[in-house]
């Protein structure tokens, strides 16, 4: 009786412990949730997207920002998706088993983990140093950097779980292998593969630090990916630390819009593996 | 002579007795048989000296005999023993896994089909197969018929629709699905899927038809309607079936090969096997008193 009672006690303070370090987690996502939406809601207005971020000390929009984030982001996934796609096949396809498959899958999670301020380093020296000048393409192939490995893993798993005998079916009609994972394994995998997009384009609308050091930032409306460009998350990082009230004030409209749109993408990246179970 | 023999075999109500005595009353010519082997002529597909490797492991070791023509072949043996490997073997579909290799001969229209020259899916095409479980593809009806008939035809919409319809109703199934061509084949029964996957074998017109284990994921209601429909298919094509279910075996099988460990103990009609095995190993397996 001892012993059950001890267990008892043991297996209380436990549940006690857990539920208390989610209600803590929780706590957090709530509290920023909460503090954008205060002080973000205030901000959004229609001058917003029609006006170009200001100098010090006026009022204006993030209309240069906002266009110059779907540029960079657009191009990222248009470079990045085809070759994390076809990179993902082979993986999973091709070269099954394979020692080389099994080194270029390492190296893509190394690349998958790398921190993103590295990779902006990276064509800091590649791109932005040899052509003299902070550009839109260099701010999008450091981003397409980011997206390959994701979207990678994520074609990769989605592929590796539609079952052989589907393959073997297909084959057994006299399919050759392209045309097997073109139009029949592709099918199956397909929702769990713009799941990955999805995903991918959700961690880029965040990154700071790579955009840092490629696509910089841009007072001006611009749509010529050879300049600096302008983009929501260093907006956000330059404004927020300003001491002047109307550049933190367009920071936290920028901080909830990104926020919104992430969530936006989640929801909507789980709604799409949801539907299909 | 062979056929008819084996039409009388083919009863639905086979009555084993009367089957053998039939045979012997129509006078079935007997083959050679040698080492439990029977000769069979009209060969479709002739294995010669056939061995097979998962890498290092042998699954099939030295196996030699003729699959007739317009017959149904089953292929019994206890799990392991290499029925499937040897379904496997005859389109190839091994080729799939590296690792994987034939070795010997299988003859079909006098070439052998395990040259490395034989274009593997030409000869798919030719050999169609249904596995175990059904496997539709994830698109309408209409569309899995139409996938294996668009790799080596180009159809007009019309001889399309014709071909759909003639591969649903060859497969017994286009009563049941004629009015919903445009649905998911995933959302069918198991035993529809079943019979959707041999329409869709069927509709690129092979001329012979490998079954592993078709029936081993179906209700008994199902089950029937595939043997029925098994039958009625090598009426145009060769089939061979791999069965775990002796019961199936007599009942849709004109020749039966048993395999054991590998090899093949016996190969003779079916009847016969049934009736009057000649290697006590395939005695002791269709009486049950295996292993």
């Amino acid at each position: 009786m001892q012993l059950y009672a001890r267990r008892k006690l043991i297996n209380t303070v436990n549940m006690t412990a857990s539920v208390l370090t989610t209600l803590l987690g929780l706590l957090f996502l709530a509290w920023i949730l909460a503090v954008l939406v205060g002080k973000g809601v205030s901000a959004i207005n229609g001058s917003l997207f029609t006006e170009m971020t200001p100098p010090p000390g006026s009022a204006g929009g993030l209309a240069n920002a906002l266009i110059g984030s779907l540029m960079l982001t657009v191009t990222a996934v248009v470079i990045g998706t085809p070759i994390g796609i076809m990179a993902g096949t082979y993986l999973a396809e091709y070269g099954r088993g394979g020692a080389f498959a099994e080194i270029v899958r390492t190296i893509n999670d190394i690349l998958l983990s790398a921190p993103s301020i590295i990779i902006g380093v990276f064509v800091y020296a590649m791109m932005v140093a040899p052509q003299g000048h902070f550009s839109g393409w260099a701010g999008a192939v450091a981003l397409a950097i980011i997206v390959i490995p994701v979207v990678l893993r994520t074609t990769e798993n989605m592929l590796s779980l539609v079952p052989t005998q589907m393959r073997e079916a297909a084959a057994a009609l006299g399919a050759p292998q392209w045309m097997v994972i073109m139009k029949v394994v592709y099918k199956a995998a397909i929702t769990g593969m713009v799941t990955g997009v999805i995903l991918a384009v959700a961690r880029i609308t965040g990154e700071t630090a790579p955009l840092l050091f490629t696509a910089l930032n841009n007072q001006f409306w611009t749509l010529n990916m050879n300049e600096p460009m302008a983009n929501l998350p260093v907006v956000i990082f330059q404004f927020a630390m300003s001491p002047y009230d109307d550049w933190r004030e367009l920071a936290w409209a920028a901080a909830l819009l990104i926020t919104a749109l992430v969530l936006g993408m989640n929801i909507l990246a789980r709604t799409l593996t949801r539907g299909h179970k | 002579m062979n056929t008819m023999a084996a039409k009388q075999g083919q009863n639905v109500n086979f009555n084993m007795a009367s089957a053998v005595s039939s045979t012997l009353r129509h006078g079935h010519e007997m083959t050679e048989k040698v080492d439990g082997i029977r000769h069979v002529e009209d060969a479709k597909l002739s294995l010669r000296n056939l061995n097979f490797y998962y890498g290092k492991f042998q699954g099939l070791q030295d196996i030699n005999f003729n699959i007739p023509g317009q017959q149904v072949t089953a292929l019994i043996g206890p799990s392991g023993c290499g029925k499937s490997t040897l379904l496997r073997t005859l389109n190839r579909i091994y080729d799939l896994y590296p690792g994987q290799r034939a070795e010997g001969e299988i003859i079909m229209d006098g070439k052998n089909l395990l040259d490395g020259s034989t274009d593997v899916n030409m000869l798919r095409a030719k050999i169609g197969m249904v596995f175990q479980k059904p496997t539709p593809f994830p698109m309408s009806i209409y569309d899995n018929i139409s996938f294996g008939v668009k790799l080596y035809e180009r159809l007009s919409k019309s001889d399309m629709d014709d071909r759909v319809e003639w591969a649903l109703r060859k497969a017994a199934i286009w009563d049941e699905v004629k009015d919903k061509l445009k649905q998911a084949g995933t959302a069918l029964s198991g035993g529809q899927q079943q019979r959707l996957c041999i329409a869709r074998s069927i509709a690129v017109k092979p001329e012979v038809m490998l079954f592993d284990e078709p029936t081993s994921a179906l209700d008994p209601l199902s089950t029937l309607k595939i043997e029925e429909l098994i039958h009625e298919l090598k009426a145009e094509f060769t089939v061979v079936i791999v069965t775990h279910n002796m019961q199936q075996a007599a009942r849709v099988s004109d020749y039966t090969a048993f395999m054991y460990l590998g090899k093949m103990v016996e190969y003779d009609h079916t009847n016969i096997i049934f009736t009057k095995p000649g290697k006590k190993d395939t005695e002791d397996y269709i009486t049950g008193r295996f292993g």
